[in-house]
């Protein structure tokens, strides 16, 4: 025990004194914190809506009136023909572009149907399904209001069929606040990103340094070793949590609906895990640079595939099951369960018992391939 | 350990791959024996002191250290030896006393033997300006000599050390061989490896290795004689041609 | 020249011999990009949704079919009580219940009007807002067929053109985001790591002492990753192509110019990020820790630019990655040419100057 407390002491001043690496274990991940959760947002608004009104009518104008009354759309001034416009898409101008027909108004006087040529930049297909979503809607109340007119003069139709409206609620988040779910999942990725470089890099750093084959030849214990080179990183990561939880709180005001306990509890078995990758990276390599780039390509897996930016439920099924053995899956759920559902203990039990898991074998594992001797 | 033998080596080979970096060598050292383990570079040196000091597996043959089986006992040997490598294997961003504190304190030393060492070579090696300064910002005489004494904190039976004078200028040398000489008339073991030849001439005991196996052994005055040799340089050219001993 | 050349050869064989960083740098971009390519969508799949059906009749049946037989959702739960919602939440595999009133069809004949109650688990607001977003275009879709089926009465119709993406495959998004992120920490990374290595190891100053100028130095070091990462970037094209169908519908040449020009971007964030570093630590953190989200988040990627609020838009564009993406679009899916993508390209080219000035100007202090 006494062994391992020098062991600690040591790793401790070695960060503390690196003059260069505190900024970046302690304060750039604040700061990505509080910028890059804002960005984290689906949401599709100020949708760039270009038009050509070639019908220049007073229908054709109401309804671009209400096109500009709408939140989600940003009208730029009308273009004079469809290439100009197009010509804007490709420059990456316009959004969308809807085309007015010159017999728009005259077509729905006559009681006809007329048709509006809309064309979605779509290479972001899922903001185009959203976009075009919203026209429809817009173009469905711009109906109606034309059914309501016409019916008052016309007797024969008894109002207007096919109107069903959706009444959208939102539990748990009722404003679809995207922040109170990104800030938890990126404070999330920040204390994975800092544990697993540091503790994968430590160890090869000190093989590369020729320190570590100095250690190999004094009497201290594997698991003394290992424990005394992780522990520091353990305390770095639960610290990062609380400055992260703390600004989560007062800057952006995320609910805490669970027990700060829990979600400790839970942190601490999880920073294990991440040690034992690190560690076993450590092992697996000669030299830092490959441990960096080891450590590299799991984390983008591992941040991208964690269900945290992209539904997990989306990924094909064999890609769900790779999420399964992502840890920063489970990190994920477990925080955004705790805070946001209010789960307690016995709610995230699996996630435990499979995190308990994880950290025992990757970490088995990175103590027994840890080699003295070779 | 009645017959005095600190280190007892019999057949010990080391393979990798194809290639046998040390080729069955056998020899002993006494209690107190400073052993000069000398050959050129890649001749297996390096490669054979791993495996007495418990960082690397024999392939074969037999060898005890300080009394311990280099098969099983690896982790009693490393109790009783102390070991300075070839790259400098201090702490940089840490400081002297720091450095001593950290070592001292994985060999199991208790606070106030650790402040008792600090003091003792604070006052031998004269410290006092540069205990509490960045290892990283010494000259590296001075690293060398701290490397040195570091390992001799837990006051081992034996020290290895692994070409301890590389690169460093005629007078630290010196200072490091007296060094030395004062650990040894403690009664500590010296197991030093070198390709300097005249610092060979220091030891009580040499033995020369050339690929992998060992060509020559015995104290120096022996060697120069048996090889009709003026100095150890001689005979050291003369079995890296290949020339036997003269009858 | 010849020095040169001598010395960047000593640069390929530190490279090619250190065969685990090797397979490395070319195995994990592919294996990310085949991966990611599958994987990554923002849109919806099979969501899961349950019904609350209190209505029963035929407008209610005809709209949960219609609901179901959509790629986006599947159907498993019906519940029989707004009771029900709560624990099927805390479960967490539904995502969304509809919820019909018990007059729907009721209210739908006598006055033509009706609601439907959507109930979302928010807590993940994206999913939740697609989920809407979807559920509300099916029941446009709805609204828009009855409508079809009255004969006479004057009506707007739509006619949408899914420009650039007509299948609105979410590959087309992505791809070429991954394509970016691996490019650029590739690159970035690679550089400042050697570079700092050599620094750490003091051999940096060996070199600096020798004949060969400092920028000789510097591009030396520089070169054959300029050239690994042009085999990363041809392979990725590759894949695009031949595995994910992405269509190039610009020049090829275009692209392989505009890559080009975008590792030499990286390369010279690389540089300047060795310039700051003093160990090979410092440069793989600040590589790793200060460009991975940054890239990720900010570069539209995965999140749309548009949307973010508007500082944040503003910080974007100090991202290299953001400007490239842009460029591979243009050129891959919309098939401009240079005549649309100018500024992007001045911009990369402006940047790539700017951290190599910054590098000589930094080196420079050093040396006085």
């Amino acid at each position: 025990m006494k062994t391992i407390g020098y062991l600690i002491q040591k790793e401790f001043k070695q960060i503390f004194r690196n003059k260069g690496m505190l900024p970046i274990i302690f304060i750039l991940p604040i700061v990505q914190l509080l910028i890059l959760s804002n960005a984290a947002t689906y949401e599709v608004k100020d949708i760039k809506f270009g038009y050509i009104d070639v019908d220049r009518s007073s229908t054709s104008r109401a309804l671009i009136e209400k096109f500009r009354s709408s939140a989600y759309f940003n009208l730029l001034a009308p273009y004079s023909s469809y290439k100009v416009a197009y010509a804007g898409m490709l420059q990456g101008k316009v959004n969308v572009i809807m085309e007015i027909p010159n017999n728009f108004e005259r077509q729905l006087v006559n009681q006809e149907k007329t048709s509006l040529g809309l064309t979605v930049d779509a290479i972001d297909g899922a903001a185009a399904g959203v976009e075009t979503a919203y026209i429809q809607q817009i173009v469905q109340e711009f109906n109606q209001g034309i059914a309501l007119e016409t019916s008052v003069s016309n007797k024969n139709r008894s109002g207007f069929a096919g109107l069903i409206t959706i009444i959208p609620s939102y539990w748990y988040n009722s404003t679809l606040d995207y922040k109170t779910f990104m800030v938890p999942g990126i404070l999330v990725l920040l204390v994975t990103m800092i544990t697993l470089f540091l503790s994968g890099m430590n160890i090869v750093r000190e093989k590369e340094i020729g320190t570590l084959e100095q250690i190999n030849v004094t009497p201290i214990k594997k698991s003394q070793f290992i424990i005394g080179k992780l522990f520091p990183f353990w305390i770095i990561g639960l610290g990062l949590l609380t400055i992260g939880l703390v600004l989560a709180k007062l800057i952006f005001d995320i609910p805490l609906l669970g027990s700060l306990g829990t979600l400790y509890f839970y942190t601490a078995i999880y920073i294990l895990v991440v040690l034992g990758i690190g560690l076993f990276i450590s092992n697996f390599t000669e030299t830092q640079q490959q441990a960096m780039f080891i450590a590299w390509f799991f984390m983008v897996i591992f941040i991208l595939m964690s269900g945290l930016f992209t539904p997990i439920e989306s990924m094909p099924q064999w890609a769900q099951v790779i999420t399964t053995f992502n840890p920063i899956r489970y990190f994920v759920e477990v925080v955004r369960m705790v805070m946001l559902k209010g789960a307690g203990f016995s709610d995230i039990l699996p996630q435990i018992w499979k995190t308990l898991a994880y950290a025992v074998l990757v970490n088995g594992l990175a103590v027994l391939s840890y080699k003295k001797v070779n | 350990m009645k017959d005095n033998k600190v280190i007892a080596v019999k057949n010990l080979t080391k393979r990798f791959g194809d290639f046998l970096a040390v080729d069955a060598i056998s020899f002993e050292v006494k209690a107190g024996e400073i052993f000069g383990f000398l050959g050129a570079n890649g001749a297996g040196k390096t490669t054979a002191m791993k495996m007495l000091i418990g960082i690397s597996k024999p392939s074969s043959g037999e060898a005890m250290v300080a009394g311990f089986d280099v098969y099983t006992q690896t982790e009693l040997i490393k109790k009783n030896i102390g070991y300075m490598s070839q790259k400098f294997a201090l702490y940089d961003d840490l400081t002297v006393r720091e450095n001593i504190t950290f070592f001292g304190g994985i060999y199991g030393l208790s606070r106030a033997t650790i402040k008792e060492k600090v003091k003792v070579l604070v006052t031998e090696l004269k410290l006092e300006n540069i205990i509490d300064q960045l290892v990283g910002a010494l000259p590296l005489g001075w690293k060398q000599k701290l490397s040195f004494s570091v390992s001799l904190l837990h006051d081992p039976k034996i020290v290895f050390l692994d070409e301890p004078t590389g690169g460093v200028d005629p007078i630290t040398r010196r200072q490091f061989w007296e060094m030395i000489y004062h650990a040894a008339d403690k009664g500590t073991t010296l197991f030093v490896t070198t390709h300097y030849m005249d610092e060979a001439e220091y030891c009580d005991k040499v033995s020369i290795m050339v690929n992998g196996k060992i060509e020559a052994m015995g104290p120096p005055k022996l060697l120069k004689e048996r090889y009709g040799a003026g100095n150890l340089n001689e005979v050291f050219l003369k079995l890296a041609r290949g020339s036997k001993p003269n009858e | 020249m010849k020095r040169f050349i001598g010395f960047v050869k000593k640069e390929f064989y530190h490279i090619y011999r250190d065969k685990r960083s090797l397979f490395i740098l070319f195995g994990m971009p592919i294996a990310q990009i085949l991966l990611f390519g599958f994987a990554i969508t923002n849109e919806i799949n099979k969501v899961e949704i349950a019904i609350l059906d209190q209505a029963k009749d035929a407008t209610t049946i005809e709209i949960i079919n219609k609901m179901a037989t959509s790629k986006y959702f599947s159907i498993n739960r019906y519940l029989a009580a707004e009771s029900e919602v709560e624990g099927v939440f805390k479960e967490g595999k539904v995502k969304a219940v509809i919820n019909f009133e018990k007059d729907f069809g009721e209210k739908m004949v006598k006055r033509g009007q009706a609601t439907i109650q959507l109930v979302a688990d928010a807590t993940d607001p994206n999913t939740a807002n697609s989920i809407t977003n979807y559920i509300l275009s099916i029941v446009q879709q709805y609204n828009q067929s009855i409508n079809l089926h009255q004969v006479g009465g004057p009506q707007v119709l739509t006619q949408t053109h899914m420009a650039f993406n007509p299948e609105l495959k979410s590959v087309f998004m992505f791809v070429p985001g991954v394509m970016t992120i691996i490019l650029m920490l590739v690159s970035a990374m690679m550089t400042s790591i050697s570079i700092a290595k050599e620094k750490e190891l003091g051999t940096m100053e060996i070199l600096l002492v020798s004949p060969l100028k400092p920028f000789q130095v510097i591009l030396g070091k520089v070169v054959p990753y300029i050239l690994l990462s042009i085999i990363n970037a041809i392979i990725i094209v590759l894949l695009s192509i031949f595995i994910f169908k992405m269509p190039v519908q610009g020049s090829l040449i275009l692209l392989g110019a505009e890559s080009v020009l975008f590792i030499l971007t990286s390369l010279s964030l690389g540089i300047l990020i060795s310039t700051i570093a003093k160990t090979q630590q410092t440069a793989m953190m600040i590589s790793l820790m200060g460009l991975m989200l940054p890239v990720i988040l900010l570069s539209g990627f995965i999140f749309p630019i548009g949307s973010m609020p508007l500082p944040l838009q503003i910080i974007s564009n100090i991202i290299p990655a953001k400007w490239f993406i842009l460029i591979i679009k243009g050129i891959m899916l919309k098939g401009v040419g240079m005549a649309f993508i100018w500024k992007e390209t001045i911009i990369l080219i402006g940047m790539t100057l700017f951290f190599i000035g910054i590098s000589t100007y930094k080196y420079k202090i050093r040396l006085e």
